[in-house]
């Protein structure tokens, strides 16, 4: 296992470079610039901009700077728009306030998914399994756009209970709704994805066994089925985890959380090509680094599995 | 608001009699009861984070807004848009009207005692204009026409070449390199204000944080969480601190205006925008706090009339059937609602100096403007009884925008029988299509650099870098020409507005107003400067 | 027995050619098994008539999708009001125009966006994630780093860069969709395939010298069939709401042609203004539309697991 993890790590670097590559050909293609607006500049004030930011190079250069900055003195560049701040500024300060709502809305959403799917499961086609389906289709079909503003009328402007956005260094007043809207329709998915599961692995021959044999319901389930039918419910979480984290712009948009959700789509938006630089690599080493968690608890779960 | 002709009249030998001892009053109206000192909080929305702070970096209006009550520039603007006294106490002009002469008060200080000179103004403009700031405002700065600057952006001169000094403390000379009429309302923008080179020597590019940050303003920054919010706090240092009010400013970042107007009726905010249609209830529920203000932009559309427009565009009587067709009262009335103006002609009705010509198509009904579009029509050959005509417009993604799009594309429909297709794109893209024109007709908008009507005709001639229908017309060159060095330009104006009007290269929809809620406890709001520039120091909370 | 053509419209399209092929028996076997899931039967009827709405719907407009009611127009809180008097059966939208056609017309274009999405994923998700999975070791180390790849680059160049090379239409939106629903799917697919792989029906395949693509094909796929149809269905509203992010950036549906995406997002946005109805329209439709496409996908899979056979 030691010498798989060790591998998959060192794929993981050639696998960001081209990443990185990639990302730089997309960005360079698209129409505009980060200093393009409403009112085009003069050629002069073009050009010492452009000079500034070293984006008069050629492209194969810009490139190399890049790497070089980051490998070198893990220097991700000014941000091309928010000229108060580096790329390492923007994601230092956005990247903790993601990471706090993005984890309490994955511990609730897998929590409370879990939970609602093997209920449903083994309760299959009583009105149990009809309130926790209802619920879980429910949730996921209000997309969180349509969740935050009813969030914030309710608890903000009708009830007056909670702030109506910001962060305040995280407070749980500031939590509460942004926690909400991010994890409901994660915690839909969970549910439907566990149920599902489970429901297969109960018509396993050895549960059946088991069932025969007289092994009491609930030990079945938190010995034996439980384990097994988390195996798909894991491979959603590795990517899901990752979209938790790196935020939900909804969630940036109507609490004014502040975190990089927002800079993913504005900078690309924008043309911010350095922050969009930044945050895409952090997405990309999240990804790699939870799909290899994902992978080693595969294995430990079902010893058979080779990778 | 004719802010041209007070300063038409300010020559060398008049000294602008603009007393400190004047100004220094306090702005609490007789019968106002102040609410108490915890209460003397001024919050406002903003709808992103601001790209910068640094006076040199600005270029966009929020940021202008924060800059006005960090720092304090030469001259500030009153209630109406008037030019007040700022750190300078008046100004004087040269004959020639090339140099200008500032007058700096002795008492101004910066946050940490310093008394403000006049190198920092000399530092900041030189700093502004240098490539190795590499501001996009830079141009700004060519805008106000100051000797060499041009020769300095494009690096053959110096920053130090440039047409500003400081013979003694207390004094600031501007060199123009032609006489501006509109130059002293030009600095009221952050780009002119004042910067502590110590300041910036000792803490680099991150002079600006809090903590490091020393102003001159009213306020001094206390807090910026990024997307969240920005805080300032009143500054003990200040001049004019006696009779400033206001104990604390918060700018609250929120992307999303619906948001943003549940949070202001929960109370978080004393001031928001407006969300598209919403003015007319939001003025019948809240009448002292729903203001509309005309706000110094145009919107219109622009056919593009190059090579590669469609044929159709370059027949004049085809432009002027689309033009006549758009009813402009269904689209500020039933769309809009908020306050804005039917225009036909593209300088905003209320820019300083400037009387909207009276064009034809103004006097007429809707029912003529119709009938006239289906005659010019079928006249050219296309709509209903000749050859069909499909036209695309293109806009960047917005509500608003696409309501127009939608309207305007219903209007040519039902009238003239001519098809549109309509396509949005996110803005980046946009820009780039409409910039090398790559479109048939362009939804556009042009907001004034400065309260003059120069801002928006300049716009029209050939060598214009915003003119993106591509419309050539040398009379238009002329007439703008010689409104630069015109006593009373107004004629000037007026002609460039007549000659549009007849060759229609853009379809002028409307003039923009502002819509916002106030909070009707905040008092002395400057309702009545177009360019609503604000000064918090100014403003107070009534009980 | 017309079942098999429903499985198809049901948004598996993928489970007919991947299903083994044995003809008749499996499929009158899954059949029967379906229709006697209440649930799922009564769902399949829900998603026909969304299907006969969304498609027909327009022959009982009164307006059409585009045309603006001005006398309406700028007084919709008072006088926008769903009415069978006016022809505005779901009332107006903020511009004036005729919801009802508009939900029509945008009921039709997510029910598709929905399905083609699904059907990518389902098909091409499976077969990627399974073929990974299967062959492991280098293929598969190539294959998933390539998945975290695409996971990870800035999409909307992708798109944008579609948009300025191919123009818009509705095709280029189907291959937006498309590009973006296998991603997950194949994760999920290859980590089942894993442990599939090592059953004994898999081993005794691969001693008598199956070839790996007919193992796949036959023994790994029928096999993930369960969650794989979980997976497309959760997949729909995702998609959906995907959709009006593409046209968003100009490269879907335009205006005014709309999607149910757009009307949800804009009923959202003006639902404290007195226009609840023009949220309330389309939400209905998506959030039926999802039910129902989840108890079919239910329905499904319980029919077509080879467990119970």
């Amino acid at each position: 296992m030691f010498s798989f993890v060790v591998r998959r790590l060192a794929v993981a670097i050639p696998t960001i470079l081209v990443l990185v590559i990639v990302s730089f050909a997309l960005m360079f293609s698209a129409p505009g610039g980060p200093f393009n607006s409403e009112r085009p500049l003069p050629p002069a004030v073009l050009a010492n901009i452009t000079a500034k930011y070293g984006l008069d190079q050629p492209y194969w250069r810009q490139i190399t700077t890049y790497i070089w900055n980051i490998v070198a003195h893990f220097d991700f560049g000014p941000s091309f728009k928010y000229k108060d701040r580096s790329v390492a500024d923007i994601i230092g300060a956005g990247f903790p306030v993601t990471l706090t709502y993005g984890f309490w809305s994955f511990l609730i959403a897998v929590i409370v998914g879990v939970a609602l799917g093997v209920v449903a499961a083994i309760r299959q086609n009583t009105w149990i399994d009809y309130l926790a389906v209802g619920i879980s289709v429910g949730a996921q079909a209000l997309p969180n756009f349509v969740l935050a503003p009813m969030l914030v009328l309710l608890f903000t402007l009708w009830l007056g209970w909670l702030p109506g956005g910001g962060w305040n260094g995280g407070e749980w007043q500031y939590l509460v709704m942004p926690v909400i809207a991010l994890s409901t329709s994660y915690m839909a998915s969970i549910a439907r994805i566990t149920r599902s599961s489970m429901l297969e692995v109960m018509t396993a021959g050895f549960i059946r066994t088991a069932r025969a044999k007289g092994v009491p319901m609930h030990r079945i389930i938190w010995k034996h089925a439980l384990k097994l039918a988390m195996l798909p419910v894991l491979s959603f979480l590795g990517p899901a985890f990752v979209l938790m984290i790196t935020g939900s712009v909804v969630v940036d948009v109507y609490f004014s959380t502040g975190g990089i959700g927002l800079y993913f789509v504005n900078s690309a938006f924008n043309r911010d090509y350095s922050v969009m630089m930044g945050i895409t690599i952090l997405i990309g080493v999240l990804t790699i680094v939870f799909n290899l968690v994902v992978d080693v608890l595969y294995a430990w779960i079902d010893p058979k599995i080779r990778y | 608001m004719k802010l041209r002709a007070t300063f038409l009249a300010s020559t060398a030998a008049l000294t602008l009699a603009l007393g400190t001892t004047a100004f220094a009053e306090s702005h609490v109206m007789a019968g106002d009861t102040l609410a108490p000192a915890d209460m003397q909080i001024f919050r406002s929305r903003e709808l992103d984070e601001f790209p910068s702070i640094d006076p040199s970096l600005i270029q966009d209006v929020s940021g202008n807004d924060v800059a006005r009550q960090l720092f304090e520039g030469l001259m500030n603007q009153d209630k109406d848009g008037n030019l007040v006294p700022g750190v300078a106490t008046g100004f004087d002009v040269s004959d020639d009207k090339m140099t200008y002469t500032f007058h700096l008060r002795p008492e101004a200080k910066w946050s940490n005692g310093e008394t403000v000179k006049a190198s920092d103004f000399v530092y900041s403009w030189k700093r502004a204009a240098d490539p190795a700031t590499a501001s996009e405002y830079s141009w700004y700065m060519s805008l106000m026409s100051i000797a060499n600057v041009d020769a300095v952006i494009d690096g053959s001169m110096t920053p130090d070449q440039m047409g500003v000094s400081a013979p003694d403390d207390q004094t600031f000379v501007v060199q123009l390199s032609q006489p501006l009429p509109y130059f002293p309302q030009m600095v009221v923008i952050a780009t002119t204000f004042p910067i502590l080179e110590s300041n910036v020597t000792e803490f680099g590019d991150a002079w600006t944080q809090p903590g490091n940050l020393i102003s001159n303003g009213a306020y001094v920054l206390t807090e910026r969480v990024q997307q969240e919010k920005l805080v300032m706090e009143r500054n003990p240092m200040y001049w004019d601190d006696a009779n400033t009010n206001i104990n604390q400013v918060t700018y609250l970042i929120i992307n999303d205006e619906n948001a943003a107007l549940t949070r202001y009726l929960s109370g978080e905010l004393d001031k928001t925008e407006v969300p598209t249609g919403q003015y007319p209830r939001l003025l019948e529920e809240y009448p002292t706090q729903a203001v509309s203000v005309p706000l110094l932009c145009s919107y219109y559309y622009a056919l593009n009339l190059s090579d590669s427009g469609p044929e159709a565009l370059k027949d004049v009587r085809v432009r002027e059937a689309l033009s006549m067709a758009v009813d402009r009262d269904i689209i500020v009335d039933n769309v809009l609602q908020g306050g804005q103006k039917a225009a036909y002609t593209f300088t905003h009705w209320a820019t300083a100096g400037f009387e909207t010509p009276a064009v034809p198509m103004a006097a007429m009904t809707q029912e003529e403007r119709n009938a006239k579009a289906v005659e010019l029509m079928s006249e050219a050959g296309y709509g209903t009884d000749g050859e069909p005509l499909t036209l695309e417009i293109l806009y960047n993604t917005s509500d608003a925008h696409k309501s127009i799009a939608v309207a305007v594309s219903q209007m040519w429909k039902q009238t003239l029988g001519v098809e549109t297709t309509l396509s949005n794109q996110e803005w980046q893209t946009f820009l780039d299509e409409r910039g090398s024109q790559r479109f048939q007709i362009a939804r556009a908008a042009w907001c004034g650099d400065y309260n003059e009507a120069s801002t928006f005709t300049d716009l029209m001639t050939s060598t214009s870098g915003y003119n993106d229908s591509k419309y050539v017309n040398p009379e238009v060159d002329a007439l703008a020409t010689a409104a630069r060095t015109a006593d009373n330009p107004q004629s000037d104006y007026e002609g460039i507005e007549q000659i549009i009007a007849v060759d229609m290269p853009i379809i002028p929809i409307y003039h923009y107003a502002a819509n916002k809620m106030l909070n009707d406890h905040i008092r002395n709001w400057p309702l009545t400067n177009v360019q609503q520039n604000y000064y918090v120091k100014d403003l107070y909370v009534i009980e | 027995m017309v079942y098999p053509d429903k499985v198809v419209m049901a948004g598996v399209a993928g489970a007919a050619l991947l299903a083994p092929v044995k003809g008749r028996s499996l499929w009158s076997d899954a059949a029967r098994r379906y229709s006697q899931n209440k649930a799922a039967v009564v769902s399949l009827v829900v998603l026909i008539a969304i299907c006969l709405f969304a498609f027909f719907g327009n022959f009982f407009a009164a307006w059409s999708n585009e045309e603006i009611d001005w006398a309406r127009m700028g007084n919709i809180a008072s006088t926008g009001a769903p009415s069978f008097e006016n022809g505005h059966y779901f009332g107006l939208d903020d511009l004036g125009r005729d919801l009802f056609a508009r939900t029509v017309q945008g009921t039709r274009i997510s029910l598709l966006v929905g399905l083609v999405g699904a059907g990518v994923a389902v098909v091409v998700g499976t077969l990627y994630g399974a073929t990974s999975g299967y062959f492991g070791g280098r293929t598969d180390q190539i294959m998933m780093r390539i998945v975290d790849i695409l996971m990870s680059i800035p999409f909307m160049f992708v798109l944008i860069l579609m948009l300025v090379m191919f123009g818009r239409s509705i095709t280029m939106l189907f291959i937006g969709i498309g590009l973006i629903s296998w991603l997950d799917m194949s994760r999920i697919v290859r980590g089942q395939t894993l442990t599939i792989k090592n059953k004994e029906f898999v081993e005794a395949a691969v001693a008598t010298g199956v070839r790996p693509m007919r193992i796949i094909m036959r023994h790994i796929v029928p096999n993930l069939l369960g969650i794989v149809v979980v997976y497309a269905t959760l997949l729909i509203p995702g998609l959906i709401i995907t959709e009006s992010f593409i046209s968003f950036l100009g490269l879907g549906v335009q205006e005014p042609a709309t999607s149910l995406g757009a009307l949800i997002s804009k009923g959202a946005s003006q639902m404290q203004y007195g226009v609840i109805w023009q949220l309330l329209f389309p939400l209905f439709f998506f959030v039926v539309t999802l039910f129902a496409f989840f108890f079919v996908g239910d329905g499904l899979r319980d029919a077509l697991d080879p467990k119970d056979r």
